[in-house]
């Protein structure tokens, strides 16, 4: 078998024997739906709930890109700002890694109290998605070949230019690996707080579903609920290693398969 | 009403000076000592190559030529004013992102030149080095040897007045540095830009040059200039020459006993 055969045939294999031993405990143990439902019940909950849950999903997704983006933006532009001036970066760099240090689950509540909840959620996914597009791009910017800058020294290279020509396409490797970690980390983010949020919100994310159908026992549309988080997890994770891809696949180590 | 000045191109042993360095003195943050009353006058179409030992100094020399280091004492002087500099590096230095065209386009379009102007010059500079067919290819996909023909298409690009090379074939093997050897003296023969070449190869150095700054290991400072005076245009016959060989030995005593004088290393 090939290699990509046996990549994409072993997960699967894997994931139909996990649910047959899943759904014979049930079976065996005569667990009731409330304590452990079968992967059956998970899958009519999931088409039955399907309109509900979707409506759901599409909230924390907007809230997950919404944030993803601003992390993005306000990631790459703080890291350029640092790297223009000692003076900024010095000044503000202790309170990025404070911000990212300091459990989310901790700030959310406070966040709650002072925000309109949706903007607290989307607060929420920036804090912690942001810091890794910081510390990537700062390390991109700073990393770049010292030969590379002599050169455009040697040709009197303005600030922007060395910028625009040299750092910023240079950190491009650094950059891409930050986004793809905040693509994930802006998810949890979003579901945390729409956890804290709970009860107390008027919010309909996906999050705040399973926190509703906890509080009701309601544990297969839980399940359900899961479930398609982690789908979503998943696609922000591969959507952005695809971008990675396309974007270095023709100069990136990372990007380009080894020849043996 | 006065002649209008005559075409005929001085001969280049005749050449001004095109740039000195004057009781040059580097010492660098850590208190390293690189460079010590370093004198140097380069001559208008010259070929000359600064040898010495690794760590003396001369790759330093050449940044204080270039702008790219300051010297700590002494005077850089440039009788006919500062020129267009090309430099190549140890190392190919390309941008891994950008194809063999963009990266020979690059001093001009730092200097905001005309778009269609800057094409016509990178094409030239790459047919000069002989990779027109690798205008779109990537640096990855290149050979060491290739990947340092666009380096040096590079320096071209912009007609530079003065040509700095640091060491650029000490990475290379032997064969690919033979061939890239007499591709640059025929660029230059064609040319006829000057050249400040660094190197620690003896062999090197007589086959291209036509004079040879010995240097002192650290602090570097001037030992000997040994001029070498073969005729070009040089090829395999010379570099198997008695002549050659000759020169090679004379070099290579000058190079020990300039070893002798520094102690250290």
């Amino acid at each position: 078998m090939s290699d990509r055969a046996l990549r994409i045939g072993l997960p699967i294999v894997m994931l139909a024997i996990a649910v047959l031993v899943w759904h014979f405990v049930v079976q065996i143990f005569t667990l009731p739906p409330y304590v452990l439902p079968g992967p059956g019940l998970v899958a009519t909950t999931l088409i039955a709930d399907g309109n509900l849950l979707w409506n759901s999903l599409l909230v924390t997704l907007l809230t997950t890109f919404e944030g993803f983006l601003l992390a993005a933006v306000g990631g790459i532009g703080l890291a350029i700002l640092f790297n223009q001036s000692r003076l900024v970066e010095y000044s503000f760099y202790p309170y990025a890694v404070i911000l990212q240090v300091t459990p989310i689950v901790a700030i959310a509540p406070l966040l709650l109290i002072y925000l309109p909840q949706p903007l607290a959620v989307l607060v929420c996914a920036w804090i912690v998605a942001f810091f890794p597009v910081l510390a990537n791009t700062t390390l991109g910017l700073s990393s770049v070949d010292h030969n590379l800058l002599a050169l455009f020294d040697l040709y009197k290279a303005s600030r922007w230019q060395v910028l625009w020509n040299l750092k910023l396409p240079s950190a491009l490797p650094q950059i891409l690996a930050g986004l793809r970690i905040a693509g994930g980390l802006s998810l949890i983010g979003a579901v945390v707080a729409e956890i804290a949020a709970g009860s107390a919100g008027a919010g309909s994310g996906l999050a705040y579903r399973i926190a509703e159908s906890g509080y009701r026992l309601n544990i297969p549309r839980m399940f359900a609920a899961l479930i398609l988080l982690s789908l979503a997890g998943v696609a922000i994770f591969y959507a952005l290693s695809a971008m990675s891809y396309l974007v270095l696949r023709r100069w990136h180590e990372s990007a380009l398969a080894r020849e043996r | 009403m006065p002649l209008p000045p005559s075409p005929v191109t001085e001969r280049p042993a005749a050449g001004r000076p095109i740039v000195a360095l004057r009781g040059v003195g580097k010492t660098f943050e850590r208190g390293t000592v690189a460079l010590e009353a370093f004198d140097l006058e380069v001559r208008e179409g010259e070929f000359v190559s600064l040898l010495g030992p690794s760590g003396c100094g001369k790759s330093t020399a050449l940044r204080i030529v270039a702008g790219l280091s300051t010297a700590s004492k002494g005077l850089v002087e440039w009788p006919n004013g500062a020129g267009k500099i090309g430099f190549v590096f140890q190392e190919p230095t390309l941008m891994p992102w950008a194809n063999i065209a963009s990266n020979v386009q690059l001093p001009l379009k730092l200097a905001n030149a005309n778009e269609a102007a800057s094409g016509t010059a990178v094409r030239q500079s790459l047919d000069r080095v002989g990779l027109t067919d690798f205008a779109d290819a990537f640096p990855r996909e290149l050979s060491g040897g290739m990947k340092m023909r666009a380096s040096i298409a590079r320096a071209l690009v912009t007609e530079p007045q003065l040509l700095l090379m640091d060491e650029p074939f000490a990475a290379l093997d032997e064969i690919t540095r033979f061939k890239l050897n007499n591709d640059l003296l025929a660029v230059w023969y064609a040319l006829r830009r000057t050249v400040i070449f660094v190197t620690h190869s003896v062999f090197e150095s007589v086959y291209l040059s036509q004079r040879i700054v010995v240097m002192t290991p650290r602090p570097g400072h001037v030992f000997a200039e040994i001029a070498i005076d073969a005729p070009y245009p040089r090829d395999e016959r010379f570099r198997t020459s008695a002549e050659y060989g000759g020169f090679c030995r004379q070099v290579a005593e000058a190079l020990g006993k300039a070893m002798a004088t520094g102690g250290a290393s």
